[in-house]
C-alpha cells in the first residue's frame, strides 16, 4: 500500500495569501519599458481629463499636489508573472480628480508622456480603487518607475497602471490601448488570469 | 533598460514567417522613413517586442508572444517589403 505524501512537490503558490494564480513573489521592483524614459520637468507637467463632449479639466503640478492625497498599501501584479505585496504609495484618488467632471461615459483611455495608452472602464477608477501616485516607499517616484506621477490601479494587471501619466479621456465605447491593441486583454483581471485576448 | 536593434526580433518573427523578416524593408507610418527591419530600435521586454523607427521613434512593429499564439501589430508600418527567395 502506497503512502501519498502531500506537499512533497513544494510550496504551492495558492498557499500564499494575496498571490493570484500563475504569479510568483518578488521583493524587487522590475522595470519594463516599451520606449525611452521621458524626463518631465515639473513646471511642464500637467494632467488633463477630457470628457466625451470635449470639456477639459486640467491640473498643473502645484495644483495637483495641493489636492488631498492618500497613503495606500497595495499588492501589485505584473502580467509577466511577478507580484509585489504590500507596496506603499502616496497619490491623489481618481475619485477626487473625477468629482467635478460631468460625464455619462463608461470607458476611459489613460494617456502618458511618450505616447503610451491603456484603456480602463470608468467604474474601475472610482470608489477608492485607483490613484495617481507620485511617491513610492516614501520617496518621490523615480522616472524609471513612472515619475513624476503614474497611474496606480492595483486590482488590474500593472500594465494598466500607466507610467508618466498626463491625461484621461472619457469614451462612450471601449477602445484598445498600446498593449491591448497588440494582443493583451482588454480588462486584465489578475485573479482571472486575463493576460491575452480571449483569456 | 537599454534598447537593442531589430536583429534581436529575428527569433520571434521566425515563428510567423518563413523568410528572415529582419531583412525586409519597412516604411514608417509616422514619418515615411524606410529601411531594413534590422535597423529598428528595439525595446525588447517581457511583455513584448516594440520596434521603433530610428528616425522619429514612433512604434513601427509590436510582437507579443502568448503561450499558444504570437500577435504581430504592424499599424505603425505603411508596408513591409520582403525579398523573395532566390531573387
Amino acid at each position: 500500500m502506497g503512502i501519498i505524501s502531500r506537499g512533497f512537490g513544494g510550496r504551492r503558490r495558492e498557499s500564499i495569501p494575496g498571490l493570484p494564480p500563475g504569479q510568483y513573489l518578488t521583493h524587487d521592483f522590475p522595470v519594463l519599458s516599451a520606449g525611452p524614459t521621458p524626463r518631465i520637468p515639473l513646471d511642464r507637467w500637467s494632467f488633463t481629463i477630457t470628457t466625451e463632449t470635449g470639456a477639459k479639466s486640467s491640473w498643473n503640478w502645484t495644483e495637483f499636489t495641493a489636492l488631498t492625497s492618500e497613503d495606500v498599501t497595495v499588492d501589485i501584479h505584473c502580467v509577466t508573472k511577478w507580484s509585489k505585496l504590500g507596496s506603499t504609495w502616496r497619490g491623489v484618488s481618481l475619485d477626487t480628480l473625477l468629482a467635478e467632471v460631468d460625464t455619462a461615459a463608461d470607458y476611459t483611455m489613460v494617456h502618458s508622456f511618450g505616447g503610451y495608452t491603456t484603456n480602463v472602464p470608468l467604474e474601475d477608477l472610482l470608489d477608492s480603487k485607483a490613484w495617481i501616485a507620485y511617491k513610492f516607499d516614501g520617496e518621490d517616484l523615480e522616472p524609471e518607475h513612472g515619475g513624476p506621477a503614474r497611474m496606480l490601479i492595483p486590482h488590474l494587471y500593472f500594465w494598466k497602471s500607466a507610467k508618466w501619466v498626463n491625461g484621461l479621456t472619457l469614451m462612450n465605447e471601449d477602445e484598445p490601448g498600446f498593449w491591448e491593441a497588440a494582443g493583451y486583454h482588454m480588462y486584465g483581471d489578475p485573479w482571472l488570469e486575463q493576460r491575452y485576448q480571449g483569456d | 533598460m537599454n534598447p537593442l536593434d531589430g536583429n534581436a526580433m529575428a527569433g520571434d518573427l521566425r515563428e510567423l514567417f518563413t523568410v528572415d523578416v529582419t531583412a525586409a524593408r519597412y516604411t514608417c507610418a509616422g514619418c515615411g522613413h524606410a529601411d531594413a527591419v534590422a535597423t529598428l530600435i528595439l525595446w525588447g521586454q517581457e511583455m513584448g517586442q516594440v520596434g521603433r523607427c530610428p528616425h522619429c521613434t514612433d512604434v513601427v512593429v509590436r510582437v507579443v508572444q502568448a503561450p499558444d499564439r504570437v500577435f504581430l501589430d504592424l499599424r505603425g508600418s505603411v508596408r513591409l517589403e520582403l525579398p523573395l527567395a532566390g531573387s
